[in-house]
């Protein structure tokens, strides 16, 4: 039931819309069929398989708007959740910032549906976690890791003729890796669309290698290093800054996107030359829905080029205030790179830090994009090309901004996440104290 | 964003995410006779097929936001998530299921799906599952101590609250501000294989607000955030009283009764100084720490570290593991803080987000110390980990965000105990030659084992020479948990003892959240390091 067929979500919509006596309606209708298996101390501790479908009505008169949602879908149910969301608007001041729907639009097919990831079975998730535990047994060292995968449909209607249908499906895999002394760890994780590209066992290798390599540390001092980021520690610093890609906060002078005096920093050289960042929902390695939930198409669209800004994201709404087309923002962002490997920019570093993986990064200052975390899973220092010992953990406090104007270099991009990302070399890098955390 | 993009990004905000329903039909709870029907239809056929042990949690969870910026509502939802967990161990294993088509044959598949799910875990089975022993209690209720039902507050007298909050922010100077009202009902019911029957109605609030100040010329913009806390009472958590005020410092602080348009207009006139405040100089510095901050700093550092799963390895591939290993506990001598350092796990203190009667394995709560004049001495356990430590019984820390959540270790509230001479923080400034006074949380950040932090506060005063001076900005301290406790010098006495909180600590996975809160009064630490993080960009 929870994975319903472009037509199947077609009926019920269209259904739903008849019930409506709004000025207008807005429907979205999503469902997900997955499971999951986690496991810890080399066994397995918990397992689930979940299926959920919602249907969410937004109900308008004037400018009024009410939302009311349901898991129940007999007749009865869905005339009574028009019912109610059109009570909610009634109670409802009106909402002065209310955009009138959208007719219908066009959009392009989205590659992120996979029917092997969709035959997923519990038997499998047990299979896949069985390959990862062979490997921390083999190497007497401990895994705690978690697999799931779903398959999810999402659809969108309104009273204006707009419909809108996306089916996808993913994979996800993490292991953490520790020695049975408790000084050495070591991560990975991985996410696909695709069954076939998800290696459990040639990941918790990579894991179990990091733990090995990672134990007994060495104490070095804080202060600035040239790091080389692996793509999972890049992502995690890059993804702070991509939210803040929003053209409204920026314009109210309140983003690091603002300019002192007035307005956005659009069209300003705010990173290094090098630094070139769009986002492509049809990108075959990070595909996802090519429409937004008010149904807005989702375009490949550049952010970044050599350094400059082009594109902020703009709301419908805030786009009519400025007088500008919207822009949505997309999760599937790719940071340019070049042909190197991880291993090549490793090689190219006189001193340095590579970082596996940050762990608790927080906001500090949203003005400068401020943000601390704390190294994790793997550290080690560089000296003439190649990795000499594990070092301890490190605190930063950097900013991303900071960050990417101090790029040395940036090798080929994975997919990390839902986006591509590179392995990168930035100078300069802000530690601020050492962790005892292993 | 639309009303449908917005509405469900709210409303997924909150704990719990479900459909929509009107307040009266929420407000009557399912008839407790066909919950314990339904019950006994899971416990049965759990049984039957081979469970030595089986519990139900029947769920029904309610939630209420109402969303504003500046003049108007940008969202109110009801919402309601309605169904049954069963868990079960099976050949020495656990198993779990969840459904919410309840009628007699979904809710027996759920059960024998549980039994079913043990049985192939049970394959890759290290250690078979051991249970504490626990008493059946019958059937029980228990319920939140409430003098006002938040939800049988008529929505247009909430939004009227939240728009004169606002008025008054735009009113005093500020740019933005954005107000919002939470609010949760959950109604649970729990039965088990030792005989317990345990019908409860918990109810949490949490009112608070952002005020934003802008320096256009300067290109510089701040933020405050309300002092309130989220809370586990009714709206008469909203209604001013002057005697759970305190007054005569720089901020005005309260204790069970908040007053949010007192402090968004304090928080304006915040803003406005915060613009204008002093970048700190980095150095040693004693930090007074008022409860609103306090908190978040107890919760990572001594909260998080001190749950049982995470020390021995459960949590290793999310949340981390614990620099407070078993052999620190089994010394009887780790020292993690100074001698006036007391905390206290509870499950029952009034007003506190943790409240319950009974936790979600069906064990009675209580409170116990976990941390004894600096020494570790406990932990926090559920029902299959009481052996571990040698305990007879579970510590009752057992909790699911949801029926379809699979229930497991979460935090209690922990609590600092506040010192046992008369002290007010006004006579605590007064000692404090070279300090800074932190009030709300900001940014917060620890390691995976809770050795390193760092800390910044919504509001940071020097103090020189015992007197309080202006604010500073760019204000974060960073230790390491062991050597901050140890630096604590001073607790104010129980008339300062406050709580803070959390609606959505994260754990697990996937995911879940919980709520918990976190008392203490306002506390001194000596000679912490602070670091200015100031950064200009090109």
């Amino acid at each position: 039931m929870a994975i319903l067929s472009k037509e199947e979500a077609q009926a019920i919509l269209k259904k739903v819309l008849s019930y409506s006596k709004a000025d207008s309606c807005e429907l979205s209708l999503s469902g997900s069929d997955g499971g999951n298996i986690r496991y810890a101390r080399n066994a397995v501790s918990t397992a689930g398989q979940i299926s959920v479908m919602d249907l969410a009505v937004s109900a308008t008169f004037g400018k009024k708007t009410g939302v009311a949602t349901i898991n129940e879908f007999d007749d009865a149910s869905l005339q009574k959740v028009v019912k109610r969301a059109e009570e909610l608007a009634m109670l409802a001041p009106e909402n002065p910032e209310f955009m009138p729907l959208l007719g219908p639009q066009t959009f392009q097919e989205s590659a992120t549906y996979n029917a092997k990831t969709a035959a997923i079975t519990p038997d499998t998730r047990a299979e896949m976690v069985g390959k990862s535990l062979q490997v921390s047994k083999a190497a007497n060292l401990e895994a705690a890791g978690f697999l799931e995968n779903s398959t999810r449909f999402n659809a969108i209607m309104n009273s204006k003729g707009l419909f809108a249908y996306n089916k996808g499906t993913d994979v996800s895999f993490s292991v953490t890796v520790r020695n049975q002394a408790g000084t050495g760890s070591g991560y990975i994780e991985q996410g696909f669309n695709e069954l076939d590209k998800m290696d459990t066992l040639t990941l918790s290798k990579i894991a179990a290698a990091k733990a090995t390599g990672s134990a007994a540390a060495k104490a070095i001092e804080p202060g600035k290093y040239t790091v080389i980021l692996e793509p999972l520690a890049a992502s995690d610093m890059l993804g702070n800054m991509f939210r803040g890609f929003d053209a409204r906060s920026a314009d109210e002078g309140r983003s690091f996107m603002s300019k002192k005096g007035g307005g956005t920093r659009l069209g300003e050289q705010l990173f290094s030359e090098n630094v070139n960042i769009y986002s492509d929902p049809m990108n075959p390695e990070i595909p996802s829905a090519t429409w937004t939930g008010d149904g807005l198409p989702v375009k490949r669209t550049q952010w970044v080029e050599n350094g400059v800004v082009k594109n902020l994201a703009y709301s419908r709404y805030w786009a009519g205030q400025k007088g500008v087309e919207p822009v949505p923002f997309s999760r599937s962002i790719v940071l340019e790179g070049g042909t190197q490997s991880l291993e090549d920019l490793i090689k190219s570093t006189e001193k340095g830090i590579l970082v596996t993986r940050f762990w608790y990064i927080r906001s500090v200052d949203p003005q400068t994009l401020l943000l601390t975390g704390l190294t994790r899973d793997g550290t080690f220092y560089i000296e003439n090309g190649e990795i000499k010992f594990p070092v301890k953990n490190f605190r930063f406090n950097e900013s991303p901004v900071i960050m990417l104007n101090n790029v040395e270099a940036l090798g080929k991009p994975v997919r990390t996440g839902s986006g591509m990302i590179p392995p990168m070399k930035i100078r300069d890098f802000t530690f601020t104290s050492l962790s005892d955390a292993v | 964003m639309t009303g449908v993009g917005l509405g469900a990004s709210m409303v997924q905000s909150m704990p719990l995410f479900g459909k929509e329903i009107t307040i009266e039909e929420a407000l009557t709870p399912v008839d407790v006779a066909l919950k314990k029907r339904m019950a006994d239809v899971a416990l049965n056929a759990a049984r039957a097929k081979g469970a030595t042990y089986a519990d139900v949690r029947i769920g029904r969870y309610l939630n209420q936001v109402i969303a504003t910026r500046e003049k108007q509502v940008q969202n109110i939802a009801n919402s309601e998530s309605y169904g049954m967990g069963v868990r079960v161990v099976a050949f020495g294993s656990w198993g779990f299921a969840a459904t919410n088509n309840l009628d007699n044959d979904s809710i027996a598949r759920a059960a024998e799906m549980a039994v079913a799910i043990a049985k192939g875990n049970a394959k890759l089975l290290t250690e078979p599952v051991q249970l504490a022993p626990q008493q059946g209690f019958g059937e029980v209720t228990w319920k939140t101590p409430l003098e006002i039902n938040a939800f049988e507050v008529p929505i247009p007298d909430k939004v009227e609250l939240l728009l004169g909050v606002n008025n008054e922010a735009l009113k005093g100077g500020a740019k933005y501000v954005n107000s919002n009202l939470f609010m949760v009902n959950e109604q649970k019911y729990f039965a088990s294989t030792d005989g317990s029957y345990i019908d409860q109605d918990i109810q949490r609030i949490w009112p608070t607000f952002t005020v934003t100040g802008i320096d256009p010329a300067g290109g510089k913009f701040e933020t405050r955030n309300a002092l309130s806390s989220p809370m586990g009472m009714g709206f008469e958590y909203l209604t001013p009283k002057d005697s759970e005020k305190i007054k005569g410092g720089p901020v005005t602080m309260y204790k069970k009764r908040y007053d949010m348009l007192e402090d968004v207009r304090e928080a304006t006139a915040h803003v406005a100084e915060k613009l204008k405040a002093k970048p700190v100089d980095p150095g040693k510095y004693d930090l007074v720490l008022d409860p609103t901050h306090l908190f978040l700093t107890i919760h990572e550092s001594v909260g998080h570290p001190t749950e049982l799963d995470r020390v021995l390895g459960y949590e290793a591939n999310y949340a981390g593991t614990s620099f407070l290993t078993l052999d620190k506990w089994e010394s009887k001598q780790f020292n993690f803080g100074s001698k006036a350092v007391n905390v206290i796990a509870d499950k029952t203190e009034p007003g506190s987000l943790g409240a319950v009667g009974y936790d979600d394995e069906g064990v009675k709560c209580g409170n116990w110390d976990i941390i004894k004049d600096g020494i570790l001495v406990n932990y926090q356990t559920i029902r299959d980990q009481a052996h571990i430590l040698g305990l007879k019984a579970s510590q009752a820390c057992c909790y699911a965000d949801s029926w379809q959540s699979i229930q497991f270790q979460r935090m209690p509230n922990v609590s600092l105990a506040p010192g046992k001479i008369p002290l007010s923080a006004a006579e605590m400034v007064k000692n404090v030659e070279k300090g800074i006074y932190m009030f709300g949380r900001n940014s917060y950040s620890i390691d995976q084992q809770r050795y390193n932090f760092q800390f910044s506060a919504q509001l940071a005063y020097e103090i020189k020479d015992g007197q309080i001076g202006g604010m500073l900005k760019d204000a974060s301290y960073q230790s390491n948990t062991q050597e901050f406790w140890n630096s604590c010098t001073q607790l104010c006495d129980q008339n300062d003892y406050r709580l803070g909180g959390t609606f959505a600590d994260g754990k697990g996975q996937p995911g879940q959240v919980s709520a918990v809160s976190h008392g203490s009064a306002t506390t001194r630490f000596n000679g912490v390091n602070v670091i200015n993080t100031g950064r200009k960009l090109g």
